[in-house]
């Protein structure tokens, strides 16, 4: 495997680990579900991610 | 629906029925019998080595080899025989897909997920605590609990939740058991849940006091997070992995950045004695939680993932290239005698007590029936997920048990006795470790504090900065020389109290939620999650609660980790049978008596474990054990006008009675609550095994997946052949 291929490999993992690559999904959902709605900008699926997360704590382990 | 944007090139196949099984081909014979061989060597160099120092590698290689096999085999027989996943039918990530909540997920990227939620400063701790028994009973009991006791309790929640929608250990306790059981499941959780707070509060505390560079890097990682989480949310909203990058970039320069600190003029404001650093955590935590999520702990936990994954990996590469020798016994003294200076107790039942987390965590069962059940794509991935994530934390259980045993034991018994034993001077902690039966020179502890630059290594307990100077070793070894080992010690302080305080943030938000959902029973509006008076209430009183450990911790005369950390590894071992209790009762439920054993015999074992330390803890006659006879002791010292050593005044006489009487309560309660679980679950499986038709359990109904399968997957990283 090139070493080109490794670092698109790389960043796609951390995109997904991170949760950045969510937004491409929920755009593509949100186009799916309500086509004629404007489509969120990052900055307020940001807002609404944040909402979500607390009202959804997560506990860390020990 | 495939979730990656890189295109997969296969989902492992479905494990299929047993009758579809092929036998092994000649090449995965070889495969599997050479990595059977290699354990094998690694765990006979082990065992055969004896009087003299033995290297690292073969510790690495017998712990690996034995994961291997037991993934392979053990895993794989617990999948296709007793749990039956079935990639034919959907799983709740698939039918109740929201986008938020509930998303079919790569089940490499979820392993990274699950792995990151779980893994935390415990297996770091216990191992290096239970180094005082040598280096071979701890290895033996992470390698075989992880393989027959925590992996199998993680993969089987995992499983169990992912059948029920993603229901939580309490739900299923509740729903499976019954009110009783499921009651005392919902306290026993919460109540562990502030023990396992406030002790790991104090390992941060034990870390950080009088060190000014530490205290330093660590504060630093406020103002840090705090930026990250505006150049997330305002300036570069969802860039991620950019801002994860500059944040950890930062972070190395807060760690540069604290040796200058240490020689500037602002050292004496950075150097904080323990009780001063437990008011700073409390306060920190109050306000932590009650900031918004994006402020503070999404971007820290986004740099604790990081440096989680990024350290764990190079500590690997350090361990293999540097190669170290293991300086501990392989079996000391104490692991008979039970009067060693780190914790007291004898191997059985204690050993297990105090390694906890790196090979069975009550507290995974959490994790396991919370995020990660939703995220599933294929119901056979429980395999690699549950079993597989466990295995990893192993694997840094085991590391962190090398990083302490190549530590030469002198110096490793003078930072892990408690301080009342080695006094304050190299002088006095050099005699303390003479009476324990080893030798360290004054100039060789003053030399080894010198190396980290640090005031002291003298009673720093709590196991990180064991681990710390471990890690400094061993890294210096490999990257950068002996100019680099202050510099390594304070990555690896950093690197822990950074999890230990994203784990606190995260853990008094979650035991906010059950608070307040316990008591908007009571008196409802409380149970409003975004009424703010509600909110900062029951954040109070979880910090409250939590604090207070921390609190009689730090100032306790006997050592606070020497006392709490039994009553952690206690409460975390509990609650890892609460969840074996489910498991066992939902494998009994569901008509598979005969395999009831694989969650029953490790049952079996904990509720033995954690139930002789109980007794003992309770009911022990020697002060160094049992709390109530420690209590006794010193409330007869206090009759008779004396003051006992390692007090020093009435007042630290007054201190250990309450604290041992607190702690001794504490233990009494959670064995009570476990017996009420424990009872309930036993009625309801002989109900079960009695009754002529199966008892109704909770699974939700067979829905087919529209979701392809396809072929195993012959690469790791086959998301890269785009």
């Amino acid at each position: 495997m090139s070493a080109r291929r490794w670092a698109r490999a790389v960043r796609w993992y951390l995109r997904e680990l991170t949760g950045e690559a969510e937004y491409d999904r929920f755009c593509e959902r949100h186009r799916r579900h309500h086509p004629l709605a404007p489509v969120p900008t990052p900055r307020e699926y940001e807002t609404l991610r944040a909402r979500h997360r607390e009202e959804h704590p997560q506990s860390r382990c020990c | 629906m495939p979730t990656s944007v890189m295109p997969e090139s296969g989902l492992p196949a479905p494990e299929g029925p047993p009758s579809a099984r092929s036998r092994m081909t000649p090449q995965s014979l070889l495969l599997w019998t050479s990595v059977a061989l290699l354990g094998a060597i690694g765990w006979g160099v082990l065992a055969l080595a004896r009087g003299e120092e033995i290297s690292a590698v073969w510790l690495v290689l017998a712990a690996l080899g034995s994961y291997a096999i037991a993934y392979r085999f053990y895993s794989r027989f617990i999948a296709r025989r007793v749990l039956k996943p079935d990639d034919r039918r959907a799983t709740p990530a698939e039918r109740l897909e929201d986008g938020v909540d509930f998303q079919p997920t790569d089940r490499r990227v979820l392993l990274g997920h699950h792995f990151a939620a779980i893994a935390g400063a415990g297996p770091l701790v216990g191992p290096v605590l239970a180094a005082q028994m040598g280096y071979l009973p701890g290895t033996l009991w992470i390698v075989a609990g992880v393989i027959f006791a925590g992996a199998v309790q993680d993969m089987v929640v995992l499983f169990l939740s992912m059948r029920r929608d993603g229901k939580s250990l309490g739900q299923m306790a509740r729903d499976e058991i019954g009110r009783a059981g499921g009651a005392a499941a919902l306290i026993a959780v919460f109540a562990i849940m502030i023990i396992l707070l406030g002790v790991l509060a104090l390992v941060v505390v034990n870390a950080l006091a009088h060190s000014p560079w530490g205290t330093f890097s660590v504060a630093m990682t406020i103002p840090i997070a705090l930026f990250m989480g505006f150049w997330l949310h305002r300036i570069r909203p969802g860039r991620v992995v950019e801002t994860s990058l500059i944040g950890v970039a930062l972070l190395l320069l807060a760690i540069v950045g604290g040796s200058w600190i240490q020689e500037s003029s602002l050292a004496d404001t950075f150097t904080l004695s323990p009780t001063t650093l437990v008011f700073c955590l409390i306060g920190y935590g109050f306000v932590a939680s009650v900031l918004p999520v994006w402020m503070l702990l999404a971007p820290r936990d986004y740099l604790s993932t990081f440096m989680k994954i990024g350290t764990i990996a190079l500590l690997a590469v350090g361990v293999v290239v540097a190669a170290p020798v293991l300086r501990a016994e392989s079996v000391s003294d104490f692991a008979s005698s039970g009067a060693g200076p780190v914790f007291a107790g004898a191997l059985f039942p204690f050993l297990f007590i105090t390694i906890a987390c790196g090979a069975l965590s009550g507290f995974h069962a959490l994790v396991a029936s919370g995020t990660t059940p939703k995220l599933i794509q294929k119901e056979s991935q429980v395999r690699m997920i549950g079993y597989g994530a466990m295995l990893m934390e192993s694997f840094v259980a085991i590391m962190a048990l090398i990083a302490a045993a190549t530590l030469e034991p002198g110096l490793y018994y003078a930072m892990n006795a408690p301080a009342g034993l080695l006094g304050t001077t190299a002088e006095s902690a050099s005699q303390a470790v003479a009476g324990l039966g080893f030798t360290i020179t004054p100039d060789q502890l003053t030399q080894a504090a010198k190396a980290v630059e640090e005031q002291t290594l003298i009673a720093r307990s709590g196991g990180a900065p064991t681990l710390a100077v471990g890690m400094s070793e061993i890294f210096s070894g490999v990257f950068g020389g002996s100019a680099m080992k202050a510099f390594w010690y304070h990555f690896a302080i950093m690197f822990e109290a950074l999890f230990i305080l994203t784990t606190v943030d995260a853990g008094t938000r979650v035991g906010r939620f059950m608070l307040q959902d316990m008591l908007g029973n009571v008196w409802k509006p409380i149970g409003r999650v975004n009424w703010k008076p509600g909110i900062w209430l029951c954040s109070g009183l979880v910090v409250a609660a939590w604090g207070y450990f921390l609190y009689t911790g730090a100032t306790d005369p006997l050592g606070g980790i020497n006392q709490l950390f039994p009553l952690f590894g206690i409460a975390n071992q509990l609650l890892a049978a609460i969840a074996l209790t489910v498991c066992t009762t939902v494998l009994v439920k569901s008509g598979r008596l005969r395999w009831a054993w694989v969650t029953g015999i490790p049952l079996a074992w904990v509720v033995a474990v954690t139930f002789t330390a109980g007794w003992q803890k309770i009911f022990s006659d020697d002060p160094r054990v049992g709390f109530f006879a420690q209590r006794a002791r010193y409330a007869d010292g206090i009759d008779a006008g004396q003051v006992l050593p390692p007090a020093k005044t009435l007042d630290d006489m007054h201190t250990v009675v309450t604290n041992s009487t607190v702690d001794g309560v504490l233990i009494a309660l959670f064995m009570l609550l476990v017996t009420v679980v424990i009872a309930n679950a036993a009625v309801v499986c002989v109900r079960a095994i009695r009754s002529p038709v199966p008892l109704p359990t909770t699974e939700t109904p067979y829905v087919e997946s529209q979701i392809d399968a396809p072929e195993q997957s012959a690469e790791p990283l086959a998301g890269a052949r785009a």
